[in-house]
């Protein structure tokens, strides 16, 4: 890793070696950024599949495809869509008003959104769960509507709308932010109605951030715990979330059984993952073609 | 959220662009989209952290004060400093040297980079955790060997540790990553021309120019280290005093019933949540963002 210091001319050392900069520090970033990756994150990853590949294919595919293991990606796949479409809705609005509207405590509101990054899982799960007990401030209105909320499925849905709630706004608010008014004022001129500006106009242009916002939701809200086994009663079959199977497997010292179910796990979120860099990529291009190509 | 809407009365310029009000909606409009708007933040997130506070002080500062002085409750808080005091640095670290490697440089295989340092976000907290058990527990790769030697890692505090930095491995990197993009190498370039060192080039330009985006992925990284709860749930082995995070001490007490003892320690972590935002507002106002 010969990263000297010097500003010596790229060019004539090699561009390939230097990364094509005169900027020094090449091998030693690189070098630290991939040992650290290769022994933090890449070494404990493998064990995962190594673990597993103890198993032997029958075992294996008994364990993850058990009744309680298929209840439970049914449920932590289920809840985790029903927040996300619920944040695309109401994230797309949140978007809309924080950056058209000017109210009193517009900037206060723009910050909290992002308390869900900020506050940790836990303290989101108690909160929720007394919030939304039957003797709880908003569950004790909701009783007597014959809605439970705590301690059953649709309170792993709302613990992780809560999680999940400002991916769909922090994508979308950039793009309403740099639409430039002359398209609407355009469409207004020519006779658009308000409605018939925004669904035809403004909203084609929110589609691919709000669908990133939306599958960036629906990654993080699908993994969770923390604030989840709060409020779920977490019965076998009914309100038991992946993450908790797997806790569960772990307590009782079933590694193999853990194991298999959390690559089962592990491979729905990279397929998610992989679907945001292709969104990613894609809107990447947009933009690209949008500016008239770099 | 009435307030919101009766606000909504007194707003004098009919939009942003303040152009005719075919650019606007109906004022009724734009009261029930507010209001709704309102109502929904307020159901998730107003309200739950409004709680934190009320059942916090309910029984009285006396009961507040006492739960946090509770030694047990102490130890929590060390080992959550402790914790966050190791991960940050060494992920501060990382993330300079990833973000320098990906926007100054050009190599093969970046985006893949990118994808492998993001990585951790999508791994669920527990199968975070439960890859350190398979490494150095008991009947982990490394448990014969680590027992041979008597070095404890799982349910002690360096598995905690190393939980923390993997969740938060990737905070500081990604929010360096786009800043690092967006600002271009000309000034760095320029002042190694005028012969300035690397070493005075990184500190003199470089670091100046990130500064505020560096802050906050720092307070972003640390407030996410001190409230991991999944990953550092099954490494701890929830040791009272010895391997008891925050978060963790929140879960024991709130499962014995120790409703107000719970929130009172939560509302620290509520606070710590608070200041982090408030923080990013700081640092989005000082650019200009």
């Amino acid at each position: 890793m010969a990263a000297s210091p010097l500003p010596v001319p790229a060019r004539r050392r090699g561009r390939h070696f230097r990364g094509g900069s005169v900027l020094p520090g090449f091998g030693l970033s690189l070098g630290f950024t991939l040992l650290y990756l290769g022994l933090m994150i890449m070494i404990p990853l493998a064990t995962v599949f190594l673990k597993t590949a103890t198993l032997t294919w029958s075992s294996f595919w008994t364990t993850v495809t058990g009744p309680r293991a298929l209840a439970a990606y049914r449920l932590s796949l289920g809840a985790a869509f029903a927040a996300a479409s619920i944040n695309l809705v109401f994230g797309v609005l949140v978007a809309w008003v924080l950056e058209r509207y000017r109210f009193p405590g517009r900037r206060l509101v723009d910050a909290l959104v992002d308390l869900p990054f900020a506050l940790p899982t836990a303290v989101a799960g108690i909160a929720l769960a007394t919030l939304y007990a039957k003797n709880g401030w908003v569950g004790r209105w909701l009783d007597p509507l014959g809605i439970e909320v705590a301690y059953t499925r649709l309170g792993v849905v709302v613990a992780l709308t809560f999680i999940s709630l400002p991916f769909v706004v922090r994508t979308v608010q950039p793009v309403l932010g740099d639409l430039d008014p002359e398209v609407e004022e355009a469409a207004a001129s020519l006779g658009a109605s308000r409605l018939q500006t925004f669904r035809r106009v403004i909203l084609p242009e929110l589609v691919p951030a709000a669908l990133t916002g939306f599958v960036l939701a629906f990654a993080r809200a699908m993994g969770e715990y923390g604030s989840v086994i709060f409020i779920a009663g977490n019965m076998p079959m009914k309100s038991e979330i992946t993450p908790l199977l797997i806790m569960i497997k772990l307590e009782q010292y079933d590694y193999a059984g853990a194991t298999a179910i959390a690559l089962v796990f592990l491979l729905f979120s990279f397929t998610l993952l992989l679907l945001i860099n292709f969104l990613a990529w894609h809107r990447g291009r947009r933009l690209r073609t949008a500016d008239g190509g770099e | 959220m009435a307030g919101g809407v009766a606000a909504l009365g007194r707003q004098r310029s009919p939009g942003q662009h303040g152009v005719a009000t075919a650019l606007t909606e109906p004022r009724w409009v734009r009261g029930l989209l507010l209001g709704t708007a309102l109502v929904f933040l307020g159901f998730f997130l107003f309200i739950p952290l409004a709680l934190v506070f009320a059942k916090a002080f309910e029984s009285g500062w006396q009961t507040y004060l006492a739960a946090i002085k509770e030694p047990v409750a102490l130890d929590a808080v060390r080992l959550t400093l402790t914790a966050a005091a190791i991960a940050v640095p060494i992920n501060l670290l990382f993330g300079l040297a990833a973000a320098w490697a990906i926007t100054k440089f050009r190599f093969p295989g970046k985006n893949l980079l990118i994808t492998m340092i993001d990585l951790p976000f999508s791994v669920s907290p527990v199968i975070s955790g439960m890859m350190f058990v398979l490494l150095f527990g008991a009947h982990g790769f490394f448990g014969p060997y680590l027992q041979a030697h008597d070095i404890r890692i799982i349910f002690a505090v360096p598995g905690i540790v190393l939980a923390t930095m993997f969740v938060t491995s990737p905070m500081v990197a990604r929010e360096l990553i786009p800043l690092m993009q967006s600002q271009g190498n000309d000034e760095e370039e320029a002042a190694l021309t005028m012969g300035a060192s690397g070493i005075q080039t990184f500190f003199r330009v470089s670091l100046p120019k990130i500064r505020w985006g560096l802050l906050y992925g720092v307070v972003l990284c640390n407030a996410r280290a001190m409230g991991e709860f999944g990953a550092v749930s099954v490494v701890s082995g929830h040791v009272r005093g010895l391997t008891n995070t925050m978060p963790l001490h929140i879960e024991i007490l709130y499962n014995e019933y120790q409703f107000s003892a719970a929130f009172a320690v939560a509302s620290l972590l509520a606070l710590l949540a608070l200041a982090t935002l408030a923080i990013k507002s700081v640092i989005e106002w000082r650019t200009g963002r």
